[in-house]
């Protein structure tokens, strides 16, 4: 026991090697498209969505719960926001409404988990149906097209004002992944969160509300969520109540690949972000290098199990 | 059994048992919590195995690889925590790991009349196969487990604590099973602390003391007393501390009852002053602790601390904010979040001292962890180390550390001193006298008497689910307290 920094050492800095050693094998295989300044900007566009629902499903999973309803809800952002901006609603509160409706998502399953006493697993399987559901409901079952606004910009591979030199969006990812990485890290909520993933009797033996913590968590998620789909509508630039299907696995994935452990306790957010990229730059890589479509999904599906084997055979359970 | 040694680590657990049980004798096993009686069981049933030591069954050396050999060579323990699939019925319970198949597929027709037959001995003609064991009820649950063994050919059946959840109809009905059991041939050993209950059922004795066997015979031949001084061991010792000056009272208990323990615990707390609570495992002393804390619902009574009770609704952080601390006894798996660093442990309870505007900040945590690892001498390399890779002493004092934090009035800790070295026990006792000498109250629950009587100011015995009176520990005696403990509560016979 006595080598556990070391071992936790190793754990952090994991995602970190894996990230490097994908960025060498590519910039190997692919010298010419691969390493430049264009491909970068676009695979960290493609970043966006992903990390920031990651960034949010990081506190979730450190505090040993799991949501699946975040594909669903990124949908649900995307239609709130066309059908506010078709009815000539001002994109920024458009945008501030789409945000919103993640959070509200999230507190609802915060709220039921706690309330209801069920594992988080069936009540996100059960949100996840019933949000996809009124999703389409408010989108009448088609793709709602919105009035064209600044909104789409977030999302521009070349940014203006030029001298951002990535996306909107990407900063965006940038600034709130380091301040949530801090709160995490150093706030009580944080220090909470751990707590509660480490060993839940504990935490309420510690006095902690636990319920209410919960819901904050789950609703602090959920805000990314809704972040996440303000920059899915801002890709799309319409309301589409069938996007984002299934993203929710590409993000537990990340958070997973960065070194969280869906038991709880375990995680950070700068992990999660790795792991997004890692992603997000082997999609990109194996494209380039001409690997099928087919080939690219058993790669990730490969490298997820692989990543867990190895952390449990490190931390020698 | 001969001269049956074990040793868990440095921890040495028996040191030499020798138990001898005759085809149709009910053999009685009795000692105090901690004696060794659940080790000598582990090893019979073949989940442990013996350093040292001889072990035959009829005339051959016994030594089983593990439980099913155990089994299979006739010896079935019936444990205390039942061990049935609850969603199975009662026939897949029965024949759980012994299932007749055809092609892989169970053949259920084969051994009905077997079972039948069993169950009937057990006066359960009645039970359709079909129930689910999970409706069932825990007394019929029991028998059930009892019926396994038979079937299985069982000749020697060992019992821990068979009544220790039964009604007395149920007891009567298991006292006439386990009667006839022996007089069709089986070696019976039958663990209890009751002393009327061995006396009903029981025709030999033999007592564990200290992880040896220190008395032995035909139990008509002697008397409680005779045996309780046995299980105590020695001439009768009482506290030799000096009391204490006792200050005003902090914690009141008036009439409190848990579901389904404590039945009725009353006592006052005063500043100043280790109560301790004693009595056997199961008798609801940490149920009671439980209850006070908030962390188990209270029935009906009160909790007041410093003259201000608690409503229903208030759970364990209503607690922290008034003043009051809990140790669990569960360590593991309560007490400490193993994973995460010593600081947050020792913190968590009362982040806000170490933060500033909603943040922990780094070096006020450092510092207070410091500052207690310092005073109390824990031995860790920072206060940054997992709490899991610290030594049980230390892991504790990291519990009890929690609560010097808060700056608590109030301790509720439950077997504080146990699975920890000699030197962490004294310097956990003379943490605790300085912390009641520095107008603290301190109420402790505990199962080692001598321990007991030695650094508490009064002690309670609980009993089956009642706190009896706290009685000065200058002047009772552990013969006085193990008495209590094991004699029957007067609820037993309505």
């Amino acid at each position: 026991m006595s080598d556990s920094n070391a071992v936790r050492l190793v754990r952090r800095l994991g995602p970190f090697l894996g990230l490097a050693l994908v960025l060498v094998l590519f910039t190997a295989l692919e010298p010419d498209r691969f390493p430049t300044a264009v491909n970068f900007r676009t695979v960290l566009t493609q970043t966006v969505i992903v990390g920031l629902g990651a960034v949010g499903m990081t506190f979730v999973v450190v505090s040993g719960g799991i949501d699946l309803s975040v594909g669903s809800s990124i949908a649900l952002s995307t239609i709130v926001i066309a059908r506010l901006l078709r009815d000539g609603a001002s994109p920024a509160a458009a945008a501030l409404a789409g945000v919103v409706a993640g959070g509200v998502v999230g507190v609802v399953n915060g709220t039921l988990i706690t309330r209801l006493r069920i594992a988080p697993f069936i009540v996100t399987l059960g949100t996840l149906q019933i949000v996809r559901g009124t999703a389409k409901y408010l989108a009448g079952e088609q793709k709602i097209d919105a009035p064209a606004s600044w909104l789409a910009g977030l999302m521009a591979k070349s940014p203006d004002p030029s001298w951002l030199i990535v996306a909107p969006g990407v900063w965006a990812l940038i600034l709130l992944a380091g301040f949530l990485a801090f709160v995490l890290r150093r706030s009580i909520l944080g220090v909470h969160t751990y707590a509660i993933g480490s060993n839940e009797s504990t935490a309420v033996l510690c006095g902690i509300k636990v319920d209410r913590t919960k819901v904050l968590i789950y609703g602090l998620s959920g805000l990314m969520t809704g972040l996440a789909g303000l920059m899915q509508f801002s890709r799309l630039t319409v309301g589409d109540p069938t996007a984002a299907t299934g993203l929710e696995l590409n993000i537990i994935a990340a958070v997973v690949i960065g070194g969280a452990s869906l038991s709880g306790g375990v995680g950070g957010i700068a992990g999660s972000l790795v792991g997004a990229l890692v992603m997000a730059f082997l999609a990109n890589g194996c494209t380039l290098v001409g690997v099928p479509n087919y080939a690219q999904e058993i790669l990730v599906g490969a490298i997820i199990v692989a990543v867990v084997a190895i952390d449990r055979s490190k931390r020698g359970t | 059994m001969e001269g049956v040694e074990k040793s868990f680590g440095a921890t040495r657990a028996l040191s030499g048992v020798s138990l001898d049980v005759a085809p149709g004798d009910v053999h009685a096993l009795i000692g105090e919590n901690g004696a060794g009686k659940s080790t000598l069981m582990k090893i019979l049933a073949g989940v442990l195995t013996p350093d040292a030591g001889r072990m035959s069954l009829f005339g051959s050396p016994y030594r089983p690889t593990g439980p099913l050999d155990a089994r299979r060579r006739g010896v079935a323990m019936i444990h205390q925590e039942l061990t049935l699939a609850p969603h199975l019925d009662v026939e897949a319970n029965l024949t759980l790991g012994t299932e007749t198949t055809t092609f892989g597929f169970v053949r259920r027709a084969g051994r009905r009349a077997a079972i039948r037959d069993v169950l009937t001995r057990l006066r359960l003609a009645d039970l359709p196969f079909d129930t689910p064991v999970g409706t069932l009820s825990t007394a019929v649950r029991q028998l059930l487990e009892i019926a396994r063994a038979l079937l299985s050919g069982a000749r020697v059946v060992i019992m821990d604590e068979p009544t220790s959840s039964l009604g007395r109809r149920d007891v009567e009905r298991l006292f006439d099973i386990v009667r006839e059991l022996a007089a069709s041939g089986c070696g019976i050993i039958y663990i209890s602390h009751f002393m009327d209950e061995l006396r009903e059922v029981a025709t030999r004795f033999t007592v564990l003391r200290d992880g040896a066997s220190v008395g032995t015979g035909t139990l008509d031949a002697v008397d409680d007393d005779a045996l309780i001084r046995l299980m105590a061991g020695g001439a009768p010792t009482t506290g030799t501390r000096a009391p204490s000056v006792r200050g005003t009272p902090l914690l009141v208990l008036d009439g409190l009852e848990g579901h389904p323990r404590p039945t009725e615990a009353s006592l006052v707390l005063h500043r100043g002053e280790i109560l301790g609570i004693t009595g056997l495992v199961g008798a609801g002393r940490t149920e009671l602790l439980r209850a006070v804390f908030g962390l188990d619902p209270v029935v009906s009574g009160s909790v007041t601390l410093a003259g201000i009770g608690f409503s229903a609704d208030e759970g364990p952080d209503a607690r922290w904010d008034r003043g009051m601390g809990f140790v669990s006894e569960d360590r593991k798996h309560e007490g400490l979040m193993l994973d995460l660093p010593l600081s947050v442990n020792l913190t968590l309870s009362r982040l806000e001292p170490v933060s500033r505007a909603g943040f922990v900040d780094g070096k006020k945590l450092d510092a207070a962890s410091r500052e207690w690892i310092d005073r109390l001498g824990i031995r860790a390399a920072g206060s940054n180390v997992a709490v899991g890779s610290l030594s049980g002493g230390n892991q504790q004092k990291v519990a009890i550390a929690r609560l010097l934090h808060h700056d608590v009035d109030v301790l509720l800790l439950d077997e504080p001193t146990r699975g920890i070295d000699v030197r962490s026990k004294a310097a956990v006792w003379d943490l605790l006298r300085s912390l009641a000498n520095a107008g603290r109250g301190i109420l402790v629950v505990g199962s080692h008497l001598p321990e007991m009587l030695a650094h508490c100011d009064r002690i309670a015995v609980m009993n089956r689910g009642r706190l009896g009176e706290a009685r000065d520990a200058s002047t009772v005696t552990a013969h006085e307290l193990l008495t209590e403990a094991v004699s029957v509560a007067e609820s037993r016979h309505e």
